[in-house]
């Protein structure tokens, strides 16, 4: 079928280093250095415009590195494209399958396109409208359905021949929560039949389901692993204070320049103190004589603030 | 490659079937076209309204009337008194040509030769009468031009064959030389010139528009594939066309098809996927689909106006035979009057057929070469 792996079974799916790309001045993807282990599903986490769909688009193939190398699935990416795509399944941000196709059309042509044939074909095809619930919809032009409903058929058409690895391009972003979660389950079936999935996505409570991730910003990685590594090893400390007047506390406080930030969640203020800050309780205590302080377990939004530097919060 | 290149021509057919505007356009491009040249753009011009001044008001001037009036190249519609007068009515587009017989019309006649053969020129031969003619059409006044030896034998009551002509013409294929038998072929190359490198001009471009581009390039589907299954089912919306255009043709126009069918399909067929490849290309370098239409266009008028099809190519300055040799619908052009009114077998047409051959295959080579599956 393809050439085979050059090492046996390796434990790494993608391995870059380096990898760069340039739009003229701008530098979509600056240095990065990625490893994914197989069988895991890797986020990229990161605000619109930081670089992740061109980070997937250079690890599939579609657009060439201005530096930096890439191996997928034990081969060298550059040179190998074509042989890696029968390996490869790609879901791309926007819906880039035929309106004006039905479910069932759209799907026989691409298992024609990966060659997946006759009885084998229509066999894989049922099992993937009854998987993803689509069964009633064959006969659906793919431009009629809602969100939630293309992402899906999305995805059959992305994993229909069945490969060792999946990109996702921000999945869920058309998609209500109900069916967020439902297509979660589902990229937990298929990484626990082995499939490795790279998924970019801005929600936190997406990447907090990654089993590892990577925070992007301006195409820079500024930070990656397990979430709990990320949120223990965060350098700040998170202060929650409740009372009243929390607006004019938060002018004062963010003013510090050992405060990284300080964001209002209902009737409390949530405060990230760098680690530096020997005694965080005692820098905020002189400021909120009334209020109650608490040292809380960081969430995976604090590592995303703290990485960024306090830049993309509200 | 066979499944993925019928996949991908098995989707294309139902993404056409399913656009109605683009259905609709197949069949109503070639007929609005036929109705427009058929009918419309008609160079063999007939019943020029015309008006007469009339000084000798004699029997004889109204026998040249009729004679002239029964030849249906004009309509006398208007009488004017004085050759001011119909100076004016020209000016003021009232009519396009005016008579203008004299006073002195009846002794003119008479002493015309071609109205009595037996008598010598003389000094006294004048023309019997004058035409007044609205110059800025050339096409009017060419066709009143022509009248300038009209025989006058009828007027003297003699039968007509008393004039013996220099040269005998004899018009094979199209005797009664009406322009709608040649134009109708050559619509052929037209139309289809239009429709093949439409369709296809959009065709990569406007799956990159809608973005089904990125999707299928990280398949393994090979360009040679791609571009293929974009040419195939419009070589069937091609034949739909030619069909149409000769039904039509021979039904309304009575143009008759002289030649083989066979000959005339091979040649369409050749023409058809010239045409497409020559789409295909410019699709692989537009960037919008708008772009793709602008370029189309640009291929387009010179085809329209270089291939013979409007003027005759042996008429036309080197440089723009340079530039018409260049184009298929030229090369078309030749085949297909060849074998519609002339009878002529393709293979009697080698040249213009291998040459078609070569456009294509090159074209296809070139647009798979193009197509890179890359974004970007
Ligand atoms: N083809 C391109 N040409 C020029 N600039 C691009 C192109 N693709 C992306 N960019 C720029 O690169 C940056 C990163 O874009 P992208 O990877 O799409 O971000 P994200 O997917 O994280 O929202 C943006 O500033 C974007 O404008
Ligand atoms: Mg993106």
């Amino acid at each position: 079928m393809t050439e085979a792996a050059t090492s046996p079974e390796p434990t790494v799916a993608i391995s870059a280093s380096g990898l760069t790309r340039r739009f003229g001045d701008l530098v979509a993807v600056n240095q990065l250095d990625l490893t994914v282990p197989r069988g895991t599903i890797y986020g990229f986490l990161g605000p619109n415009g930081c670089g992740k769909s061109t980070a997937i688009r250079l690890l599939t193939g579609l657009l060439e590195p201005s530096a930096g190398e890439v191996t997928v699935l034990g081969q060298l990416l550059r040179g190998h494209e074509e042989a890696l795509k029968s390996r490869i399944g790609y879901m791309t941000q926007k819906f880039s399958l035929y309106d004006n196709l039905s479910v069932l059309e759209n799907l026989r042509f691409v298992a024609a396109i990966y060659g997946v044939r006759g009885q084998k074909g229509r066999d894989r095809i049922d099992e993937l409208l009854q998987q993803y619930g689509l069964e009633h919809r064959c006969q659906q032009l793919a431009g009629t359905m809602s969100g939630g409903q293309k992402q899906r058929l999305a995805l059959a058409c992305a994993t229909l021949h069945q490969p060792e690895l999946l990109f996702l391009d921000e999945p869920t972003s058309a998609v209500d929560p109900q069916n967020r979660r439902d297509f979660w389950e589902q990229l937990f079936d298929l990484s626990a039949a082995g499939t490795t999935i790279l998924v970019s996505t801005h929600y936190m409570d997406e990447a907090e389901r990654c089993h590892r991730l990577a925070i992007m910003e301006h195409g820079f990685k500024r930070a990656d692993g397990t979430p709990r590594e990320l949120m223990q090893s965060m350098g700040a400390t998170v202060i929650e204070v409740s009372g009243d007047g929390l607006r004019q506390l938060k002018q004062q406080l963010t003013v510090q320049t050992a405060v990284i930030s300080a964001s209002q969640a209902g009737s409390r203020l949530r405060v990230l103190v760098k680690d530096e800050q020997r005694d965080p309780l005692g820098l905020l205590q002189p400021f909120c004589g009334a209020h109650q302080l608490e040292i809380v377990r960081p969430s995976l939004e604090d590592v995303f603030v703290t990485c960024t530097g306090g830049r993309h919060v509200g | 490659m066979w499944a993925r290149l019928l996949a991908i021509i098995t989707k294309e057919l139902k993404q056409l079937a399913r656009d109605r505007m683009t259905f609709g356009m197949i069949v109503m491009i070639p007929l609005l076209q036929l109705m427009l040249f058929g009918y419309a753009i008609n160079t063999d011009v007939r019943h020029v309204p015309a008006g007469v001044v009339d000084l000798s008001q004699s029997s004889y001037s109204r026998a040249l009337l009729q004679a002239l009036s029964a030849s249906q190249v004009v309509d006398f519609t208007h009488n004017y008194s004085s050759a001011t007068a119909a100076e004016r009515a020209i000016t003021n587009g009232e009519v396009k040509a005016v008579l203008y017989l004299p006073a002195d019309f009846g002794e003119r006649l008479v002493n015309h030769p071609a109205f009595d053969s037996h008598r010598e020129r003389s000094a006294l031969t004048r023309p019997v009468a004058q035409w007044l003619v609205d110059g800025s059409d050339t096409m009017v006044a060419a066709t009143i031009r022509a009248l300038r030896t009209m025989p006058l034998d009828e007027l003297a009551d003699r039968s007509v064959n008393a004039v013996v002509p220099t040269f005998e013409v004899v018009e094979y294929f199209n005797p009664e030389q009406r322009s709608v038998v040649n134009i109708v072929p050559g619509l052929l190359a037209v139309i289809l010139t239009m429709t093949m490198i439409m369709f296809t001009s959009a065709a990569i471009v406007r799956e990159r528009e809608h973005g089904n581009m990125e999707f299928l390039i990280a398949t393994p589907v090979k360009p040679l594939e791609l571009m293929l299954g974009k040419i195939i089912p419009y070589v069937l919306v091609g034949l739909i066309q030619v069909t149409i255009i000769l039904c039509v043709g021979h039904w309304v126009f009575a143009v008759p098809v002289r030649g083989g069918l066979d000959s005339l399909l091979l040649a369409s067929l050749l023409f058809i996927c010239a045409s497409l490849t020559l789409g295909l290309v410019i699709s692989t370098i537009a960037q919008t689909q708008l772009q793709a239409m602008q370029m189309t266009v640009f291929v387009l008028m010179p085809s329209i106006l270089l291939s013979g099809f409007m003027f005759p190519y042996e008429a036309m300055p080197s440089a723009a035979q340079w530039i018409a040799e260049a184009l298929p619908a030229t090369h078309f052009m030749r085949m297909v009057r060849g074998v519609v009114l002339r009878q002529a077998e393709v293979m009697s047409l080698g040249e213009d057929a291998l040459w078609l051959l070569g456009f294509t295959c090159i074209g296809v080579l070139i647009a798979s070469k193009r197509f890179h599956k890359r974004l970007g």
